[in-house]
């Protein structure tokens, strides 16, 4: 039981500090109520707006860009956990499987695909 | 962890590997290099190309020898059934590379992502081929037909390049999902992804109850899209008129190997006590397939669109001898896949050269009069028409002639009559271009002119390649067939 207290300390804190912030905001938060505000998502874009809007694929690319190396990240972290296990070999294959995203970030960038003009 | 590392054989990988190092070093002279160097990109990929060959020839042992080996925990195999396989693969890679080079020239698209890509595809093919396991086959079928999306749509600026992309990714992903659903399958009612387990899992349990079954089903569809039978054909004409020759020339040979690689390997290997399930269901569709494709072929004025009919009617053959299975039917596909790359590679090679800038001349009509406005053209062109026809002595006719008389000994006599038919009723549009070559006069001023492409001496190499391909496997088979005889599925 004793190994859990850490963890169960751990939630408790973060429950408190979501509880009161939303506490906090709606005690000294000013109350303004406007239509846009009102709406189910408050989100900064407008909901009902013709389908034919156009905007620029740059947009994609980047969100590409994230999802991809967000992705390749994601292989990193069970490295880490284990880093010590793996030893020399692990630390080997990592850096060749970085090396290879990195000659891709080389590619995206000398390309051109990361400048926004 | 001691076992991991064991288990990491990289003699095993090496082919690929080589392909790997060759496409990131094209990608990195794209990015780096200057301006002049621009022509090279072509033959940096053709010297990995040729390294892969050689190291794939003397990999792990002789030929002669039938090993099998296993690697990285089962889910890599090298044995003479992918080494063949991969040959095949390489020597499409090869052709088209040689094919692209004069033809991106004259399109004004000489980019090191073109050749990149085909590698990339080339080594998805070739872990299809190699996989031991559904999700290593899984990854190579994803490497190679995303890398194919974006080559269909290479030429940017060609409304119907861009149309052909979009039906083959949209249609392509669908298909997909049919594959990675069957695998779901396929694991969720035996417990493992590996072939061999799959294999003993469904022979212990005598029988794997509707859910394998469906598993199965699933997986044909999948690997019938890719190969583009029927009824999951439709989107290879679009596809195959709107590419750029060489691409065309590529996805019709290489990745129609490597699904039907990847195909045979899992039904004979893994769900080989199915088999009275799929014979059934493989009957219906290689008489669909070779049936269809040959008689909506009939009707084709344009050439690539001519071509992609009739090489669906080429998957419905090696799906006869897919039927065939055993040792008889394996070594049957090999040949043809062999014969039908060297011969259909060849064919759009010409068409490439003729085709001029933009692809403005790939009616059947624009081949007027080119037995004497381009003789030796016309005369490989001939050949390679003959071959898909099966006409002797060339590599297409001992190809189908190994097929059917597999088929026969097999017992699926009225499988093989259907079949003989169908090539002769293929006969009929092949002879049309001949006719059109050598006994019709040109009509129009425009038909006269000698097309802007001209040859090229890397072009005239792979045109050559394939001539000689063609007829050594037309009138040399037997050396070929000790090779096939030898790389049949080990495991059967």
């Amino acid at each position: 039981m004793n190994e859990y207290i850490s963890v169960l300390i751990m939630l408790f804190l973060a429950a408190a500090t979501a509880a009161g912030m939303i506490v906090a905001t709606s005690l000294i938060g000013p109350k303004i109520e406007f239509a846009d505000k009102m709406e189910p998502f408050e989100c900064g874009e407008s909901q009902i707006v013709s389908s034919k809007r156009r905007f620029s694929v740059k947009f994609y690319l980047v969100a590409l860009f994230f999802v991809i190396f967000d992705i390749e990240a994601v292989f990193v972290y069970p490295w880490a956990v284990l880093f010590k296990d793996l030893g020399w070999f692990g630390f080997v294959e990592m850096m060749i499987f970085i090396a290879i995203l990195t000659i891709g970030l080389i590619y995206v960038w000398r390309r051109g695909a990361l400048e926004w003009e | 962890m001691e076992q991991v590392m064991s288990s990491i054989n990289l003699s095993a990988i090496a082919p690929e590997l080589i392909l790997v190092v060759c496409s990131l070093l094209i990608l990195l002279i794209q990015s780096f290099a200057p301006i002049r160097l621009k022509g090279w990109y072509g033959y940096v990929s053709l010297i990995g190309v040729v390294g892969a060959v050689a190291v794939v020839l003397t990999q792990p042992q002789s030929f002669e020898l039938r090993a099998i080996e296993y690697s990285f925990n089962g889910m890599w195999v090298v044995d003479n059934y992918c080494r063949f396989f991969k040959l095949i693969f390489l020597l499409g890679t090869g052709l088209t590379i040689l094919i692209s080079i004069k033809y991106l020239d004259n399109e004004a698209m000489q980019h090191g992502e073109y050749y990149a890509l085909i590698i990339f595809a080339t080594l998805g093919m070739m872990i299809m081929s190699s996989g031991a396991e559904l999700i290593t086959i899984f990854l190579g079928v994803e490497l190679m037909s995303i890398s194919l999306y974006v080559l269909a749509g290479y030429t940017r600026n060609r409304m119907i390049s861009n149309e052909a992309a979009l039906k083959y990714f949209l249609l392509g992903s669908f298909a997909t999902c049919f594959l990675l659903y069957g695998i779901a399958l396929i694991y969720g009612s035996t417990g493992t992804t590996s072939i061999p387990a799959i294999a003993k899992f469904i022979a212990g349990a005598g029988f794997g109850g509707p859910t394998i079954v469906m598993g199965m089903a699933l997986l044909v569809i999948g690997f019938g899209f890719k190969t583009a039978s029927v009824p999951f054909h439709m989107w290879a004409p679009d596809v195959y008129e709107g590419a750029p020759a060489p691409v065309t020339a590529f996805m019709s040979a290489g990745p129609k190997a490597a699904a039907f690689a990847a195909f045979a390997r899992i039904f004979m290997e893994a769900l080989p006590s199915l088999q009275t399930n799929w014979t059934m269901l493989i009957w219906v569709m290689a008489v669909l397939t070779m049936s269809v494709g040959n008689v909506i072929a009939l009707v084709q004025e344009n050439i690539k669109r001519m071509l992609a009919y009739s090489s669906i009617a080429h998957a419905g053959y090696v799906l006869v001898a897919f039927l065939s299975a055993g040792e008889r039917g394996i070594s049957s596909i090999l040949y043809y896949m062999l014969a039908y790359t060297c011969m259909n590679i060849g064919a759009f090679a010409v068409i490439t050269v003729l085709a001029g800038k933009g692809e403005q001349r790939v009616r059947i009509a624009d081949f007027r009069g080119l037995g004497y406005r381009h003789p030796i053209a016309a005369l490989a062109m001939t050949l390679f028409l003959f071959s898909l026809a099966g006409i002797p002595p060339t590599g297409g006719f001992m190809g189908k002639f190994y097929i059917f008389s597999a088929a026969i000994k097999e017992g699926f006599v009225g499988l093989a009559i259907i079949g003989v038919i169908n090539s002769v009723v293929s006969v009929y549009y092949y002879l049309r271009v001949t006719v059109a070559m050598y006994m019709q006069a040109p009509d129009t001023a425009a038909e006269k002119e000698i097309p802007v492409t001209v040859f090229s001496p890397a072009l005239v190499i792979a045109i050559f390649i394939s001539a000689y391909g063609v007829l050594s496997l037309g009138l040399f088979p037997s050396t070929y067939l000790a090779m096939v005889k030898l790389s049949f599925l080990t495991l059967l």
